[in-house]
C-alpha cells in the first residue's frame, strides 16, 4: 500500500514538531525517516498510524484520506521503540492478540489461529520461545516477537518507531540485516524510524533526513550520502570538514588561504560569506608550502585496515579529517606538529545558514 | 577465600557484615530492644487485651454476644455499608485513575488534589456536611421530608458517610501505578485492532489488577472500621443504624464491657485478615513489578 503525507503540520505548544510535511512512500518499499532527536521523525510515523493527530494536513493511505480512520481500522503494524509487548501475557498469546481481536464474524478457529502464530514465530525464528514471557527474553528476542505480533494481522503497512535503538551494536547489526531480508521476502511498505545514519543507508531502500519538522531531503541512499542537498545533511551523514570562508573569484578564501571551487554552484555573488563541505576521502594532504589548500597541522595518525586516517588542526583550532590510502599515506611519512596543506578533490558550497546543522 | 557466603538481597546485611561498616553491637540491641518494646506496649498489649477481655466470661457468653439480635444488624449494616462503598470506589478510582494518567485535561491537577479531601478533612466534619446538606433543617431537607426520603439518621446516610471517607484508597493506589506504566501497551492493542473495552479488559486491567487489590483491600478496611463520619450521621438507633464501630462505643458506655470487646474482636480479626492479605498482595505485586521492570528495560 502507498502512503501519501500532504502538508501536515504538529505543533505540540510553542514547539513545533512538523511543518508542512510532504511526502510520498511507493508501495512497497522500505523507506528511513533518520534525523537527530526532536526533528519529527517519531511523531510524523504516530501521525501516519493514527496514534497522534495532525494540526493540519493529510495522510493518504493507497489514495484515500485517512484523517477520519480510526487506528483500528488503518491495517498499520506497529513496532514500539520499546516493544510494548504485553507483559502479563506468553509470547504466543502476545503474537496471537491481533488475530484474537478480530470481530468475530472475521476471527478464525482458534486451530488456525495456532496454526498461524506458529508460522509467524517460525518466520522471526523465535518458535521455540512460544511459551515464555517477554521479561524472560533479550532485547533482540523482544523486538523479533514484537514485530510477528505486529505482522499477525496482516498490515498493509509496516511502521517501526527506532527498531533497533536499545540493543547492543553486535544485535543491531544482525537484525537489519534480517529486517532486510525480512522486507524482502514479504515487501510490505515499511516505514522506520532512526537517528543512526549507518542504519539508514544500510537498509533502506530510500532515506528521508528530517530536521526541525522540516523534509531537508529524500532519496536513495547512494543520492543522499553523495550528493547532500543542503549543509545539514552534510554534516549529518558520516563525517564532513567544514570550512567557512567567502566566495572570491573562482575559489573560497578562507582566512588567509584560497580553496578552489567546484564549478556547479553558479549563483553565489562575490564575496558571500559560504560553508565549504568536503568529505575525509576527498582531501588530500600536500606538504609544504604551495598555492592552493588550507594550512593545518598534523595531530596524530590513526591506521586501522585499508586507510589511514590523519586528524589535524586548523590555524584556528579547528579540526579537520583525511583518510588517505595506507600507501599515500606511508609515501608522505607525517608526524605530529608537521605544517601541511589540505587540498579538496571536491568541495560543496552552500550560501552560509544560521545554524545548520554541524 | 571461600565465597560460599550467600548474597542477600538485603542491603542491610550486607552493611553489617562488614567491619567498616558495622555498628557497636550496644546500638543495635538498644534499637531492636527498643522499636520491640515500643511496639509490644502499644500495639500488641492493646490487640491481646481486646481478645482477652472479650473471652474474659467464656466462649458461651462471647458468642451470645454476637448473636444478639442488635449485634447480628450491625454486623450486617457494616457489611452493607462496605458492600456498596467499596464497588463504588472502585469503580470511581479506576475511571479517576484512568482519567488521570492516560488523558492530559484541564483542571487534572485539581482533580489529584481533591480525591484526597477526603484524607485531609477530619471525619466528624465530613459526617457534619451531610447533616448539613440531607438533614431536616439542612439545603435538600425539606423537599426529602416531603418526598418521605430519609438518609440522614437512616442506612442511605451512613453509606454516603463511608462512599466518602473511603474515597481516595482506590485511586490513590492506581495512580502512581498507571502513571509509572505508560500508555504504550494500550496503544499497541489499539494498533492491534482491539477497541476500547477490549484494551481495558486485556490489557490495562492484568497490569493493575494486583495495585487495584491492594487499593480494595485498604478501602475495605477502612469502610468497615470508620466511626468519627458514620456516627454523625447515624443517630444510634439500636438495631437500625449502628454499625460495628458504633455498636462497640455503646455497648462499652452500657457498661457492657464482654459485649463490647466481643464486636471489637471482630474488627480486630478482620484488621488481622486484612494485614494477612496486604502482606500476601504486597509479596505478589513486588514480584510483578520485578517483572514488569525487567520487561521494560532491555
Amino acid at each position: 500500500m502507498s502512503i501519501q503525507v500532504r502538508n501536515i503540520a504538529k505543533r505540540f505548544g510553542d514547539f513545533i514538531a512538523l511543518d508542512d510535511v510532504t511526502l510520498d512512500f511507493p508501495s512497497g518499499e522500505l523507506v528511513a525517516l533518520l534525523g537527530p532527536s526532536g526533528c519529527g521523525k517519531t511523531t510524523l510515523l504516530r501521525i501516519i498510524a493514527g496514534l497522534e493527530s495532525a494540526d493540519g494536513g493529510q495522510v493518504l493511505l493507497e489514495g484515500e484520506d485517512a484523517s477520519a480512520k480510526h487506528v483500528r481500522e488503518r491495517q498499520v503494524g506497529f513496532v514500539f521503540q520499546h516493544y510494548a509487548l504485553f507483559r502479563h501475557m506468553s509470547v504466543f498469546d502476545n503474537v496471537a492478540f491481533g488475530i484474537r481481536m478480530k470481530p468475530r464474524a472475521r476471527r478464525p478457529a482458534e486451530r488456525e489461529i495456532h496454526a498461524k502464530v506458529r508460522r509467524l514465530l517460525e518466520l522471526v525464528q523465535l518458535d521455540w520461545l512460544a511459551g515464555r514471557f517477554p521479561s524472560q527474553l533479550s532485547g533482540g528476542q523482544r523486538q523479533r516477537i514484537a514485530l510477528a505480533r505486529a505482522l499477525a494481522v496482516e498490515p498493509r503497512v509496516l511502521l517501526l518507531d527506532e527498531p533497533f535503538g536499545a540493543l547492543d551494536a553486535k544485535v543491531r547489526k544482525e537484525l537489519r540485516r534480517w529486517l532486510r531480508q525480512l522486507h524482502d521476502e514479504l515487501h510490505i511498505t515499511s516505514i522506520f524510524v532512526t537517528h543512526d545514519q549507518e542504519e539508514a543507508l544500510e537498509v533502506a531502500d530510500r532515506v528521508v533526513l528530517m530536521n526541525r519538522g522540516r523534509v531537508e531531503q529524500a532519496g536513495a541512499p547512494e543520492e543522499v550520502y553523495r550528493q547532500p542537498a543542503t549543509p545539514f545533511v552534510y554534516g549529518f551523514l558520516g563525517a564532513v570538514n567544514l570550512f567557512h570562508g567567502r566566495v572570491d573569484g573562482e575559489g573560497v578564501r578562507v582566512g588567509n588561504d584560497l580553496l578552489p571551487r567546484s564549478a556547479q554552484e553558479g549563483d553565489l555573488s562575490e564575496g558571500a560569506r559560504v560553508m565549504a563541505f568536503a568529505r575525509p576521502y576527498e582531501l588530500d594532504i600536500v606538504p609544504g608550502d604551495g598555492p592552493d589548500g588550507i594550512t593545518a597541522t598534523v595531530s596524530r595518525a590513526l591506521s586501522f585496515g585499508v586507510t589511514t586516517r590523519i586528524e589535524l588542526e586548523g590555524s584556528d583550532g579547528q579540526h579537520f579529517e583525511v583518510e588517505l590510502t595506507r600507501e599515500r599515506a606511508a609515501a608522505l611519512s607525517l608526524a605530529a606538529g608537521q605544517t601541511v596543506r589540505l587540498a579538496p578533490s571536491n568541495l560543496r558550497v552552500f550560501e552560509y545558514e544560521e545554524g545548520a546543522g554541524i | 577465600m571461600a565465597s560460599t557466603r550467600q548474597i542477600s538481597a538485603d542491603p542491610s546485611a550486607r552493611f553489617e557484615t562488614h567491619a567498616a561498616t558495622r555498628e557497636a553491637p550496644w546500638v543495635k540491641w538498644t534499637l531492636i530492644v527498643l522499636a520491640l518494646s515500643f511496639f509490644a506496649l502499644f500495639l500488641l498489649m492493646p490487640l491481646a487485651a481486646v481478645f482477652a477481655e472479650a473471652l474474659r466470661k467464656g466462649w458461651s457468653t462471647y458468642f451470645a454476644a454476637l448473636v444478639e439480635p442488635d449485634a447480628l444488624a450491625a454486623i450486617r449494616l457494616t457489611l452493607i455499608a462496605a458492600g456498596i462503598a467499596v464497588p463504588l470506589n472502585l469503580i470511581f478510582g479506576v475511571a479517576a485513575a484512568w482519567a488521570i494518567a492516560k488523558f492530559t485535561f484541564r483542571g487534572k491537577h485539581f482533580l489529584i488534589t481533591l480525591i484526597d479531601l477526603p484524607f485531609s478533612v477530619s471525619p466528624v466534619v465530613a459526617g457534619l456536611v451531610f447533616v448539613l446538606m440531607f438533614g431536616a433543617h439542612g439545603w435538600f431537607g425539606p423537599w426529602l421530608g416531603e418526598n418521605d426520603i430519609k438518609i440522614i439518621f437512616a442506612v442511605p446516610g451512613i453509606v454516603l458517610a463511608t462512599v466518602f471517607v473511603t474515597f481516595p484508597f482506590v485511586a490513590r493506589e492506581l495512580i502512581p501505578l498507571m502513571q509509572a506504566q505508560g500508555r504504550e501497551e494500550e496503544e499497541a492493542a489499539i494498533v492491534l485492532g482491539a477497541n476500547g473495552w477490549r484494551t481495558f479488559w486485556h490489557v490495562t486491567l492484568p497490569n493493575i489488577r494486583w495495585g487495584l487489590l491492594y487499593g480494595i483491600i485498604l478501602c475495605n478496611a477502612r469502610a468497615m472500621g470508620e466511626f468519627g463520619a458514620v456516627s454523625v450521621v447515624s443517630g444510634h438507633i439500636r438495631g437500625e443504624t449502628n454499625t460495628m464501630p458504633l455498636q462497640v462505643e455503646i455497648l462499652y458506655n452500657e457498661y457492657q464491657f464482654a459485649a463490647a470487646f466481643a464486636v471489637a474482636s471482630l474488627l480486630a480479626l478482620l484488621a488481622l485478615a486484612t494485614l494477612g492479605v496486604k502482606a500476601w498482595v504486597e509479596r505478589r505485586a513486588g514480584g510483578a513489578r520485578r517483572a514488569a521492570r525487567d520487561g521494560a528495560s532491555s
